[in-house]
Order: C-alpha cells, then structure tokens, then sequence
C-alpha cells in the first residue's frame, strides 16, 4: 500500500486535483463540524446573502457529532456520520468555496457533479472508528449554534487526521468502482 | 418471592450503558480477525486492523468506540416471582440511562421527531419486558446507532414467495444499504410473528454472540447461505469494495398468520454493542 499523502488546510484547486480515489491522506490544519441541523442553517443563511459563521474558502467541513469531551480531553469519540443526509445541502456550500467534506457513504449525483465542476473532493473516514479519529485532533472549540448540542459547529485543530478518498474530481467515485472490483456474480 | 431494588437497577444500568460503549465484545474482535483473514482489498485490510485498534483505544482510554453512542435499548428478562422494590422499574432504567450517558461522557442522541429537540439525557429507553416462571432478574443493554438502524425495514410477504423471497428481501436490503450502516455489518433477520414481533425478533436476534451456532440447524444453514451470497456482493468494509461486507447473519423466527410471511432485517454496524448483568 502507498504511502499516505500530507495536506494542510485550506486545501487548494491544486492540491486536491492532485488527488485520485483510493488515496490514503492524512489532513493537517483546521476542519469545520457540522450535521443536518446546522447545514439547514448555512444554507438558510447563504441563501439570504448573509455571512456565514466562517469562511467556506478552501475549507473541509466534517460530518460529525462528537461524543462529549472528558476532563483534560479536547472531544469525546468523533468518527463520521453518514453523508447522504448532508446531500440536499452539500452543492451551494461547494459553489460557495468549500473544497472538501469529511464523512462516510456515497453521495448523490448532484454532489458529485459540484464536485467535479468546481473542483471539491469527498473524504471517507472510518464509520464506528470514533475513539481512534479522536486521537488526531488537537482542540475543538464551538463557534456556532451551541443550542444544537453534539450538532453545534466546531473548529478542530488536527493533525494527521486519517481519511481516503472516495469521490475525487475527475469524476471517480470509489464507493461504485471498489464494490464492482469485488463483487462475484453468480 | 425475591425481591430485587430498584437502586441496584439504576447503578447495574448505569454501568452497562458506560461498559456496552467502551468495551467491544470479544466475540465481535475475533469477528475482526477472522475477517482480516479472509479480506482480499488492501483498503479493507486497512480498515479492519483500525476498528481493532479502535477497540483498544476505546477500552483502554474508557472513551465510546462510536460517538454515536446511540438508543438506549433495554432488555429487561424477568422471573414472576421477581418483587420490584422501592418504585418503579421503568423509571429505575430510564434513570441508569440518565445516570450512565451522563457519568459516561456519551453523547446524547434521543430527539423530538419535529422539531428536533434534544432530550438532554439520551431518555427515554427503549424497553423491553418479558416475564417468565422463576425468580430471575436479567438486564440487557444494547445501545444502537442511527446510520445502521436507518437501513433496516420491515415488510410483509406474500407467503409464496418462500424461503427464497425471504432470501432476497434479506440481500436486496444489505445491497442496498452499501456503505451507509458501517460494514461490516451482523445481519438479524426476524421472520414469522405479526408486522411489530418481526422487528422485534430481528433485533433480539443481534444479541446472539458471533460464533455461536443457530439453536435450529435448519435456521443454522440459511444463515450461512445468506451470509455467502451477501459477502459476494462485494460492499466490503466502510462501503470501499471487498469480501467482507457482514460478519454473521442471524434468524429468529416463529410462526405467522396464514395469509402472512412478515420479515424484518435490522442491522447492526460493526460496533455491536450489548452488555449485561444478573441481579
């Protein structure tokens, strides 16, 4: 297996252009949470022409609701949740600058063509591997939405935070083409 | 007549709600390894040695596996010679619950369907009581997350259909799920009863350990059989391609209506999670 590829964020049309589907990457730098409840309210805002809690520039949002923190902690367990539920409003955050989304499962055609067309790539991290992903991030500190809970947008600072690519923006999507590598008709 | 307090169900679910979370099943790790054996795709392989490893940070460290830390689910199995004492036991579960997501650092998941309104305390439990001749006190808990629980149906058969409709009401659902409830997946198939007692037979059936044999020899080798069509799908760990798309499937079934065959599949992530005590 080849190495693992070294990104920091934000991510440029470059660097995730380089990339193909099947790649290990190990992400450095700043990552954005949000779930349902919060990409209602990104879109919401955007959709009214108003500032959003951060800049989309460049940035990788993350699929996750974390498990609380312990004392002394930065986060409790904080693997993905599954994308699809993201998919509605994935398309107008990538048309506004967001280069990269953390999470699990495939996504919609209409994801998959904003990627494409404005350069964006699809990260799997590892569903149900939550203690381990907790490892790699460094801090966490809620910027929007509190009210959401374990929703609420956070900041995470991480290093070497693992992940694979799934849709890359030439068009390859890993969950199609890794499923027909290995299934066996009768 | 034996009576059991409802202070020492609060504390024995309060501790299985943190251990069911922290701590994987050595059943379900040496699901993992037999599975690494077998997986041919790199990507696969990769990912089983870090659902290991994962186990043993969780374990070790005293953090969830998942941080979806998921639905309270309680089996409560009980003999009728059982007296309850000092109050209610339904309360005295949802109070464990309260008491472990909280002590724990679980997360909290449980929300008003409109309007999506946390509950604060991962409460209500979900709670399942069966009373039988004895004076035994039980306590299940099996915490069960969004993403496989949201790939599961029930539906309701034409009795012609047979085994082999049943069959493939059973693929077609793992196939079409794909990556979504984390493979590799434990497949519990409730077949028989009325349209609710097949969901709860499918869920039951996940709390047999891996590895154990099907009480019914009969139910034993459709077991096997629809393990291997459903591993030729090639779905693999994560959704990423591979052999190894579930672990095990598990039947219950008991009789139906004539002019019925209800099935249900629920399926289990890969953290499959379920601890539990006598008292």
């Amino acid at each position: 297996m080849p190495d693992a590829i070294v990104l920091q964020t934000p991510l440029s049309e470059q660097d995730v252009t380089a990339l193909k589907i099947g790649d290990r990457v190990l992400l450095n730098g700043v990552l954005y949470t949000a779930r349902d409840a919060a990409h209602k309210r990104l879109v919401e805002l955007l959709e009214k022409g108003q500032p959003l809690p951060f800049d989309l520039s460049g940035q990788v949002i993350y699929y996750v609701g974390p498990s609380p923190a312990q004392p002394g902690r930065p986060v409790g367990a904080a693997g993905p949740t599954t994308s699809y539920r993201m998919d509605a409003y994935a398309p107008l955050l990538i048309r506004h600058g967001l280069r990269g989304m953390i999470g699990k499962g495939a996504r919609s055609d209409a994801v998959k063509d904003a990627m494409r067309r404005h350069k964006a790539v699809y990260f799997a991290a590892i569903g149900g591997a939550g203690a381990l992903m907790a490892r790699s991030i460094l801090s966490a500190e809620v910027i929007a939405y509190p009210e959401l809970g374990p929703e609420a947008v956070r900041r995470l600072e991480v290093k070497d935070f693992p992940v694979i690519v799934a849709n890359d923006v030439h068009g390859g999507d890993l969950y199609q083409e890794g499923v027909r590598r290995y299934a066996r008709t009768a | 007549m034996r009576s059991v307090h409802v202070d020492d169900i609060v504390r024995t679910i309060r501790d299985l709600a943190i251990r069911a979370n922290t701590e994987l099943g050595d059943d379900v790790l040496r699901a993992f390894e037999a599975a690494l054996e077998k997986e041919e795709s790199p990507t696969g392989r990769d990912i089983l040695k870090r659902l290991i490893e994962n186990a043993e940070i969780a374990r070790a460290e005293k953090i969830p596996m998942c941080q979806d830390t998921g639905f309270a689910v309680v089996f409560v199995d009980m003999g009728q010679d059982v007296h309850i004492e000092g109050g209610s036991l339904r309360e005295a579960v949802e109070e464990g619950v309260r008491q472990g997501y909280r002590d724990g650092y679980l997360r909290k998941s449980i929300c008003h369907p409109f309007t999506r309104q946390n509950t604060g305390d991962n409460t209500p439990a979900i709670i399942h009581i069966d009373v039988q001749p004895g004076d035994h006190f039980r306590l299940i808990l099996a915490p069960k997350g969004g993403g496989s629980e949201n790939m599961s149906r029930v539906t309701m058969l034409t009795p012609a259909v047979g085994i082999q409709g049943v069959k493939d009401f059973v693929v077609q659902r793992v196939k079409e799920s794909g990556p979504n409830p984390c493979p590799p997946t434990i497949v519990g198939v409730g077949i028989g009863g009325t349209f609710e007692q097949a969901a709860l037979l499918a869920k039951k059936a996940l709390l047999r350990p891996l590895g154990s044999p099907n009480p019914d020899p009969e139910l034993g080798a459709l077991e096997a059989d629809w393990l291997e069509a459903i591993n030729r799908l090639g779905i693999g760990p994560q959704g990423l391609g591979g052999r190894i798309t579930s672990l095990a499937v598990h039947i219950l079934m008991m009789p139906c209506h004539i002019a019925s065959l209800p099935v249900a599949v629920n399926i289990q992530c890969h953290a499959a999670r379920h601890k539990e005590a006598s008292l």
